[in-house]
This record gives C-alpha cells, structure tokens and sequence, in this order.
C-alpha cells in the first residue's frame, strides 16, 4: 500500500473523517427512532469508517516520519479551504476574512486516530451498555456529534475554528452529562440535570478566557492561522530582542485558561467529577479522547505562543492539579469517582510536562494518547462492572469480581499497570519522560530551577498515589471476599460487544505506547512512534533519530510540529551547551527512570500490602490522620468554596440588578409619569376652578344680569312707557338739580 | 432608476388590511387566510430581491423609487417631501426578515380568538409601517412610517395583552412616541438648516462638514453645546429607546410580559432593530462628528447593556421577562459593534441584529408554547417537561444555545465578530470595554441553562405529565427561524456578503468625514 501523503485527494479523506459522523448524526436525530434497532448500527457503522480512515492516515504520518522526512500539511497550501466569512471572490483576499482549512501534521495525525479509535470502540461498547435505553436513539446522535465536534477541532488549522469545535464539544457534553435528567426511570435524574449544566458553565468560564486571548492575539498579528501566529510570534520576539512582550504572557495565560476549564485543571476541575452522572461511555469519551484532551491539544498547537512566564505557570497549575487530584482519589469509594480523579491527576501530568517544555511537551502530548486509551478502557472496565453489577458503584459493596468477570478484570489490570506507569505497559514510556523533562528543567543551566523542582517532586509523589489508589481499586473490586452477596451473585460478564471493546482498548493500553515485541526495547530508550511524529533527535551525523542508538541524540528539536519556528525561549534547553544538554538528558533519563519505577512499584506494594493482604485497616489510617483526612474526603471543599464565593456573588449582583432595575430605573421612568400625572391633576383642578372658573364666573354674572334685567322684560308697553317716562323725570331732574 | 417592487412590498399588507376591513366579522376563516396571503407575497418578493434582484456587494441604494409627494410652491416654505424607497446591504436583510416574521406571525396567532378582524389588519398595518421605515430614504418619509408603527403596536399590546396590558401599552406608547418627538424636533432642524429631508443629500451634506448649525445658530452653538451634538443626542435617545439601550430599557421587558406571543415575537425580532438600524443609518452618518465625540460613552452604554441585561435575566423568576432581558443584553452588541468604527465591529453589528431576530424570536415562541398549555410563566413552577413534551425540549435547547452564542449557530459569529471589531478599534479604552463585556457571555449561558434545568430537566411536575408534545403548526412557526440560527452560524457569508458593501462603505465614508470634520 502507498503510505505517502497525497494533497489531492488525502485532504478529501480527511474532511470525510467529521463528515461522515455528521451525517450519521443528521440522519439519526431525525429518523433514528424509526430505524431498525433504532440506528445504532449505522452510527456505529460509520464510524468505524471514519476510524478506518484516521488509522490509515495516521500510518501515513508514521512512516514518512520513519523515513527521517517530517510531516506537516495545510490544506490551504493547495487551495482546499472554506471560506466562512465572505465567500465573494473578494473573500479569497480579503484579511478580514476567515478561511478555514485542515492542518495535518504529527500531531493531528496521531491524535485523530485516537479519537477514530477510542470513539469507534466506545459506540461499540454502547450497543451493549445503553441496551433498552428510554432515549437510545437520541444518545448515539449525540456522541457521534460528539465526536465530530473532537475530530473537526483535531483538523483546524486556525484558532478560531478551533474555538468553534471546543465549544460545540461543550454542548454535546452538556446534553451528554445530562442524558439521565430526561429520564423519570433514573433514581439520579436531578444530580444529572446540576450536573451538565455545571460542566458546561464551568468550562465556559475557561472557554472566555480562550476567546478574549484569541481576541488579543488577532488584535496583534491579525490572523487565526496557527502558522501565521507562530511565524508571527517569532518575529514580534526576535523584534523585542529575544523577549516575550508583556502582552504575549497576558495572552497565553488567557489561552490557557480555556485549557484550565476543558482539561480540569486545577480550580476548574470542579465539573469533571459531577460529569460522572452522564452514561459511562460518555464519561469513558470525556476521559479519554474528547473534551479534557482538547485543552491539552489546544496547548500543543499555541505552544510557540507561550512566554516562559506562561510556561512555568502551567507547570505548577499541573503539578498542584496532579497532586491535589491524586489525593482525593486515594479516599473516593465510587468506582467511577476514582477514576474521574485520577483523570484530574493525569491531566496534570501532562499539562505539567508541556509546561516544562521542548522534551516535555512531546511527552505531555504522548500521555495525552497512552492515556486516552487505557482510561477509555478502564472507563469501559467500570462500565461493565456496574452493567455486570445492576448499577452498583460503590466498591465497598463489591469484591471478588474476578471470577466472575474475568475478561474485564483482565482489561482492567492491564490498564491500571498502564496507569501505574509499570514499564512495558503504554502509560510507562509517556510518563516516565514527563517526569525526565521536569527532571531537566529542575537542573536547567546548572542552577536548581524551583519550578522544576516541585514539578519534579509533586509529580513523583502523585505518580506513586496514582500506582497506590488504582491497586486499590482493583483489590477492592475484583479481589478478596464478596462483601455484598445480591451484587456478588447477579454479577455477569458482560456481552461480547462490551468485552470486545475492553480487549482491544486493553491491547492498545498495552502496545499504544510502544511495540516493544518488534525491536524489545523495553525501556523506550529508542524513542516511540509518537515522539518520531513530532519530534526530531539529530545526532549530528546523518539521518533523523528515533531508531538510532544511544537513546537521545546531541540535539533535540520540535521542528517536526513547528516546521521553521525557532523561538529561543521556546525550547527550555537551548539555552545549555551541547554538552550540558547532553549530560542533563543522560542524568534526567536515569533520575526519572529509577524515581518513576521505585515510586510506582512503592504505590503498588503499599496496595497489596493494605488491601490484599489486609495487613492495615484502611479505616484505622484514615482516622490517624484525622482532619486532614476528611479535607481529602471532602474534595478540600472547593465546591463549597465556590459555591459560597462565585456562585453566590453572582446571584447577588443579579438581584441587587434586579432590584435597581425595577426600583431605580424604572422607579424614575414611572416616577416621571407619577409626576406627570400629578401634573396633569394640578392643572386639570386649575382648569376645572380657576381658568374655567373665570369662564364660569363670567356666565354666571352675565346670568344674574341677564335675570336681573328679565325682570324688566315683560312684554307690556304700558308699563315700557312708564318706565320711559319715570327715566325721563330721572333724567330732568339730574340736569335741573346739577 | 424606478423599481416598484419595493412598493409592492410595503403596500401589499395594507391592501390585504383593506380587504381585512372589508371582510364581514365573521368569516375568521377568510381573514386569516387573507393575512398569510398578503404577508407571503411580500415574503416571497423579499426573497427574490435577496437572491435575484440585489446587486450583492455594491454599496449602493438599489430598487430605488421616488416621486414628489408633498410640495409646497410657496417660496418661504419650500417644503419638498419626496416619497424615496430603496435598500442597500444594510438595510435589505431586515426588510427580508420583517417579511419573514411577520409571515409566521400570521399562523402564530392563530390561537387568539377575540376580535381577529381588528387584530389581523392591526398586525398587516404593523408590517407596513415597518418595512416603510426600513427603505425609506427620505427623513419625513421615515418619520411618517415610525408613527404608522407606533399605532398599531399600541393596539395590539393594550386590546390583545395579557393582564396588565393597558400599563404596558400606554408605557411601550408613551415612551416611544418621547423618543419620536425628540426625532421630530431633530429632523425639522436638520430641514431647515440642510434645505432637504433627503436622508442620502443630508449625509453627503454632513459628510463633507458642512452641517453645523450656523444657518439656525450663530456659530452653530445653542446654549453652550454644538448644534450637531443637539442634534446627535436628540436622535440618539430617540432610537436607544427602541434598541433598548440602558437606562431606556424599562418599557420592553413590560410589553414583552404583556404582549401576546406574536406580537413579542415581532418586537423582538424586527422592532428593536429599527433602534440599531436607525442609529446606522439616520443618526451616526448625519452628525458624524458627534458620534466621534461620543464613541466612547456609546461604547459604555453597550457594555452596560451587555452584562447589566444579563444579570438582570439571571435574576428573573418569570420566563418571559427573562427572555425581554436578553434581548437588552444582545441588542448591548449592536451598540458596542457600531461605537468601535471598526469593519468588523459594524459587520458584527448588523450581523447581530439579524440574528438577535431569529433567535429571540425563536425564543419568545418558545415561551409561547408553554403558555398556551399552563397560562402562566413562572420558572419555578415547570420541571422534567423534556419527558412530556420531548420534541419542545429539543427545539428549545436549539433555540437557547444559538441565543447564548454557541459557535457553529449564527449568535456566535455576530458576537465574536462585533468583539473582535470592538477590541480592534481605534480607541484602546474599547479594550477594557471588551473585557468587561465577556462577563455577559458567561452569565447570559447560566441564566439560559438555568432556565432548561428548571423547566425541563430533572423530576416531572405531575400537573403537566399529560401535556401533548409541541404540534405542527407551533413547529412550522418555529422551524424557519431555527433554520436560519444553524445556517447562519455555518454559512454566515449567506448574509455578509450582502452586507458586506455597504457596511464597508458606511464605515469608510464615517472615518474621512470624522477626520475631515475634526480636520
């Protein structure tokens, strides 16, 4: 098969990859109910094309990267774009327009397979899960737009499409999160209904902060484009000698933000837990392959735009979110509520290392893909534990469940010593150089960089508890003694759609992150496929390195995801010499290999030690640490903090609103016509008694007159003329008296 | 030079108002069917001149017409009114909209049931009055059109309201008809010192500096302030009543609660365009150096708009009065879009005020469906009505996230575009105003979701278990408007391309006259 990238016609394949979903989605929201077993089968069809086609482009990507070339197309390069704005002839030019295009690099390549991946097998585990469902249709709609929404924000090649796709991404997850609040059968129906709309409000809040950086940085380069904005970002640095301005760190903190709010970072974590309500394949696609992952992608593709300002913050929100969330899933009884905690700590690892930069950030980004797939499976796993379990969640009530459910339990172990970061298993060769990186950096220069450090110490810290909570979680489900006999006896394994599912997601959990049956490299000293995609190590003689010896070359560049961008800041290490980047690399590399194998091989026998051989009761050490204990339990009460702090003032300021509006501003509208009115009294008494009083007054005299003077009026000339003549003798008598 | 089809347009309603008069009480039938004809005509018309008659991208006036219509011969008076119609860019998608909302307003009204002879020939007169004042280009002419309208909402707000109708009516009348005198003042000056009521000759006349008032003032100056800014703040108020900008807001969400559906559906989708229209078109351009002076204040006004009208809805328990709240909060772009100068922030502004159109149209139908089945409105008086009624949920989630600017639905591109064009403008203070402005992004989504949690989501209210799911006429009202909320927000060129032209022109031709005037 040719495996090299063909714009004509690739870039067709490629916008079939949303499209095909879409229409699935179209078809089903409007006939799905009519359909024969209410078009499950077609969604799930169609996407097992678009995962088909994800796959074989991403093969394409890995071996031309394996050839040594790098891999980087824009659809807009060979004039295959979709002018949104202004579609005129003028629109093609004119720099106010949006033209919309794909980006298909490394990263997209890898990324987009993942979610092909992860959803097809999540649609297939859901033909199972979701069976007899009161809204069945309208959920496979649902996460086939889901999907969509993830695929379309893999393929911009522009951040304001991007922007569109994430928040599109928030709706589905709203109506996902909240598919039981429709349902009068579903026991939790009103958490469901608080609970999407608190994902969706919280990570909207991040999703502001990401469009006022938009904002800012179209104000300063005018452009979406992620390659014009990177092209832009090294000249407006090199112009300021080498410095981020100060404006490119307010702005990448924005930006960042939107990654805070999608990826459940610390102080926005809050809605990933609640998100627990939705359906579990929904929370195994929030988990894995959409949603949480687009923040981490999003700072993948913005990377050159952060100052290190902003990368040291995203470094320390990473390692406190890792740590933080690491904890609470030590004391969460929710089998569920375990995972979407160590999802939190996951997602701080990774936002972590792509803070710590250069290796990092490849690093961060692998373990964004080892982890989709083994926390889609470990999702599934849980999944098919409740389904096995009717609906039971709280590990306490199971236990024993490996005989029962032995497929699952197999899935499952996998993928928790994936997790655990056991070598051979994916999540090892992705976490273990998380950690190098902030090994490096701790030793930057030859000075102790405190960042480092603490990412550095929190990380491994978190790594162990990450190993100790997942044992945990296994002994308590599917080892030891039934400690509830009903859940115990109707448990089931689970149909062959859902352990299909489990099997093939386990495998990828296993060999996702290296196929160490083809070269034995058990350490991943030679690189991975991914950091082949997006990374290149030169050795300095010929070639481009991942399959050479000596594990990491004499330089080290992202070139592959940034073709021609050389940000001196961006890459942390460039400021060493060759030889310190060397030893530095070397020192990291077996720093970070004994701290990551001692801490998950300590998190693993603590387990074994507590639960499976009951050596300690874990009741008894909860209450040795008392308070600090029920803090963890409690998740720190930071949803009583913000519901006592955010949510509060905002109901506040909208009565006190409220209030001024009816009272003051439209108390002087309806003052102004009480005045009026009164007013208008005034002056309809002053008419009614004095103007027409005057009116009045004047009939009124000219009446009495008139009555007066009828007196006289009789009709009778005699008594006419006597009047006549009693005035004439008047008359005579005034003149001769006079 | 002379097209009558925009005559078509505006006078096929009032003769299917004629012909409402002539029919006998009655025969409601025929009325009605008399009201859809005489309202799909000019729909139909509109739509040609959209896609077939308009020149797209040209700034010009098309389809105009114009005959002399009050002449008086005396020399002293010289008083030359013309009858001059025409569109341009900005102008044509509301003309386009008007024609469509009031064709779904026809069937939307059908559940009303006194006085239908009265009530339909007050809506058909409604419809004339407001197309009239979107093509006219002619002051008195415009200014004529603004009453007709006037009346007839009166009418069908005071006879058809709901309870407090009378209150709500004489306020919408009063507060309105406040605002039209002091456009009437304006315009008799503008009259006597410009020698034309021709709104074209009045700019060209502005445009070119020359309009300042010596002719009237001496020096152009009445009590210490410019004739020009007299005349910009007269005009201003005037039309910041019908957008409704704060602090003129008051009589909308009041007429909203009173108004019957239709009739809300009218005033939100085309009446408070007539305010960020007229702004556009009648004031901004004919004191453009005024607006200069004032951009920023304007600016202010719209960010207070903005957030003040979303907090407010997030404080509202009556569902309708949360919706008339939004809108001031969407109409706070319009203000903020035009005030930043900006291509983009103009573009946005009338991208925003035909999608406002839809969706809070959509929206206000929304809240009439419910009403209808419960007479009465109250949000914390629903719950679980998704289960009864899923269609209705469907289409009013649709309807909720394109108010709330989801992208991919139209509100977005108008937002994100008047946001982009407002932080872009030549004044950096805009910046913060920008910045503040977001806070309404967030709030307007909690107070929509809020408002579907408490309605449809979670435990049903057994009292509206039984309620029969939306029907087909409630959709067919409904579905046009959705339609352009998802097409529009995919393929926003379908209405910026049209724009474009004149929104380019306007901008253009408002910077060089600022700079001419301010020299």
């Amino acid at each position: 098969m040719d495996l090299t990238f063909n714009p004509e016609t690739d870039f067709k394949w490629l916008l079939a990859v949303p499209l095909i979903p879409l229409c699935g989605y179209v078809i089903q929201i409007f006939f799905g109910r009519f359909l024969p077993r209410k078009g499950d089968w077609l969604l799930t069809t169609g996407m097992a094309v678009t995962m088909a086609i994800t796959v074989w482009m991403a093969f394409k990507a890995i071996a031309a990267t394996q050839g040594g070339e790098g891999f980087f197309h824009e659809s807009l390069d060979s004039d295959f774009g979709f002018r949104w704005l202004y579609a005129t002839e003028k629109g093609a030019t004119d720099p106010l327009n949006v033209t919309a295009g794909i980006l298909y690099d490394g990263l997209g390549a890898a990324m987009l397979a993942v979610v092909g991946i992860v959803s097809f097998f999540v649609h297939l585990f859901s033909t199972g899960y979701m069976h007899g469902d009161r809204r069945y249709h309208i959920f496979f709609a649902n996460i086939s737009l889901f999907t969509v929404a993830m695929l379309g924000l893999v393929l911009s090649d522009n951040i304001l499409f991007l922007f569109v796709f994430w928040e599109i991404m928030g709706l589905m997850s709203y109506l996902l999160i909240g598919h039981f609040s429709h349902d009068p059968n579903s026991h939790r129906i009103k958490q469901a209904a608080a609970a999407c709309k608190k994902a969706f409000l919280t990570t909207r809040v991040g999703d502001t902060c990401l469009l006022v950086g938009i904002m800012i940085f179209y104000y300063h380069f005018q452009t979406f484009r992620f390659t014009e904005l990177w092209e832009a970002a090294q000249t407006t640095v090199a112009a300021n000698g080498g410095e981020y301005p100060a404006w490119m760190t307010a702005a990448g903190l924005l930006v960042f933000g939107g990654t805070v709010g999608k990826s459940a970072q610390f102080p926005l974590h809050i809605w990933l837990p609640d998100a627990m309500e939705g359906p579990t394949p929904v929370s195994a696609m929030i988990h894995a392959a959409t949603m949480v992952a687009a923040g981490v992608f999003l700072l993948g593709r913005t990377y050159p735009l952060m100052s290190p300002t902003v990368l040291n913050v995203v470094t320390c929100f990473g390692t406190v979110t890792a740590l933080f969330a690491a904890t609470i899933g030590m004391t969460v009884f929710d089998i569920k509520g375990v995972l979407a905690y160590s999802t939190i700590s996951q997602l701080g690892f990774m936002v972590a290392g792509i803070g710590t930069g250069g290796l990092g950030l490849i690093a961060g980004l692998f373990h964004m893909v080892t982890h989709a797939f083994f926390k889609s499976c470990l999702f599934l796993s849980a999944g098919s534990v409740i389904h096995g379990c009717h609906h039971e969640q709280d590990m306490r009530k199971m236990g024993g469940l490996r005989k029962k459910m032995p497929l699952t339990f197999l899935a499952m172990l996998i993928c928790t010593l994936a997790i655990a970061g056991v070598p051979l298993f994916a999540g090892f060769y992705s976490k273990d150089k998380i950690i190098q990186s902030a090994f490096m950096k701790m030793t930057h220069g030859g000075l102790l960089d405190g960042v480092g450090l603490f990412a550095y110490a929190g990380l491994l810290i978190a790594a162990a508890m990450t190993a100790f909570y997942m044992f945990r979680l296994i002994f308590m489900t599917f080892f030891g003694e039934a400690r509830d006999h009903h859940v115990h006896d109707h448990a089931h394994e689970s149909p062959a759609p859902m352990v299909v599912s489990l099997l093939v997601l386990a495998t990828l959990g296993m060999f996702g992150g290296k196929m160490w049956l083809r070269d034995f490299d058990l350490m991943g000293a030679k690189g991975t496929w991914f950091e082949g995609l997006t990374s290149e190590i030169d050795d300095g003689h010929h070639g481009h390195g991942s399959e050479h010896e000596g594990s990491v070359g004499e330089a080290f560049s992202i070139d592959r995801m940034y073709p021609g961008i050389a940000i001196t800041e961006m890459n942390t290490y460039v400021g060493d010499s060759a030889e310190h980047f060397q030893e530095s690399l070397h020192a990291g590399h077996t720093w970070a290999m004994r701290g990551s194998l001692a801490v998950a091989l300590g998190g693993i026998l603590l387990a074994v030690f507590i639960y499976l051989l009951k050596k300690a009761d874990p009741a008894k050490i909860a209450a040795a640490f008392g308070e600090m204990y029920t803090t963890v339990a409690n998740k720190y009460y930071v949803d009583e903090f913000v519901n006592a702090t955010v949510i509060k003032l905002q109901m506040v300021l909208a009565r006190t609103f409220k209030w001024i509006d009816e009272n003051i501003v439209d108390g002087v509208v309806n003052g102004t016509g009480k005045i009026n009115r009164a007013f208008g009294f005034m002056w309809a008494w002053f008419d009614s008694t004095v103007v027409d009083g005057v009116v009045n007054g004047v009939g009124a005299v000219t009446n009495m007159t008139g009555s007066l003077v009828r007196l006289f009026q009789t009709g009778r000339i005699q008594q006419y003329a006597s009047l006549a003549f009693g005035g004439l003798l008047l008359l005579f008598a005034w003149l001769f008296l006079a | 030079m002379d097209h009558t089809l925009l005559n078509w347009i505006i006078f096929i309603p009032m003769m299917g108002m004629a012909a409402i008069l002539l029919c006998p009480k009655r025969s409601v039938g025929l009325i009605k069917v008399i009201s859809l004809v005489a309202t799909f005509i000019p729909l139909v018309l509109a739509t040609w001149l959209y896609f077939v008659g308009f020149e797209v991208g040209s700034p010009a006036y098309q389809f105009q017409f114009m005959r002399p219509w009050i002449y008086s011969s005396s020399e002293a008076m010289n008083m030359k009114v013309n009858y001059h119609v025409g569109v341009d860019g900005i102008s044509l998608p509301l003309v386009w909209l008007t024609t469509l909302l009031l064709f779904i307003g026809v069937p939307a009204s059908f559940g009303i049931k006194k006085g239908e002879k009265a009530y339909y020939a007050l809506l058909l007169l409604l419809e004339v009055g407001i197309i009239g004042v979107f093509v006219s280009l002619d002051y008195f002419l415009f200014y004529v059109f603004w009453e007709i309208m006037l009346l007839p909402m009166y009418f069908l707000i005071g006879i058809w309201g709901g309870p407090r109708r009378e209150y709500a009516a004489i306020k919408f009348f009063l507060y309105t008809l406040a605002g039209s005198v002091l456009m009437l003042v304006a315009v008799i000056a503008l009259r006597l010192e410009t020698g034309t009521f021709s709104i074209p000759a009045m700019t060209e006349i502005a445009m070119r500096g020359d309009l300042l008032g010596t002719k009237l003032f001496a020096g152009g100056m009445l009590l210490g302030m410019k004739f020009t800014t007299w005349v910009f703040w007269f005009l201003f108020v005037a039309f910041a009543i019908k957008i409704p900008v704060f602090p003129f807001h008051t009589w909308l969400p009041d007429a909203h609660v009173q108004a019957p559906t239709p009739i809300s559906v009218i005033l939100a989708g085309i009446l408070l365009k007539l305010g960020g229209y007229g702004l556009m078109r009648a004031c901004f351009p004919i004191v453009p150096g005024a607006f200069d002076d004032f951009a920023f204040t304007l600016g202010v006004l719209g960010v207070i708009s903005i957030v003040y009208g979303a907090y407010v809805a997030l404080g509202q328990t009556d569902f309708k009065r949360m919706v008339a709240y939004s809108s001031v909060s969407h109409m706070g772009y319009v203000l903020l879009g035009v005030a930043a100068l900006t291509e983009w922030g103009a573009n946005g502004a009338a991208l925003q005020m035909f999608n406002h159109g839809t969706s809070s149209a959509a929206m206000f139908l929304v809240v009439g469906v419910i009403y209808d089945r419960a007479h009465h409105r109250d949000l914390n008086g629903f719950g679980g009505l998704s289960q009864p009624m899923p269609v209705y949920w469907g289409l009013t989630t649709l309807a909720f996230f394109a108010a709330l600017g989801l992208p991919g639905l139209a509100g977005f591109v108008s937002e994100a575009v008047t946001l982009i064009g407002a932080y872009n403008a030549g004044d950096p203070r805009f910046r913060v105003l920008v910045l503040i402005s977001v806070i309404g992004i967030v709030i307007t989504a909690a107070f929509l979701l809020w408002a579907i949690q408490r309605v449809f989501l979670g435990t049903l209210n057994e009292k509206y278990k039984d309620y029969p799911d939306i029907n087909a006429r409630e959709i067919f009202c409904q579905a046009p408007l959705l339609f352009l909320c998802v097409a529009l927000g995919i393929l926003p060129f379908y209405l910026l391309d049209w724009m474009e032209g004149s929104v380019e022109h306007w901008v253009s031709s408002m910077s060089q006259a600022i700079q001419i005037i301010n020299g």
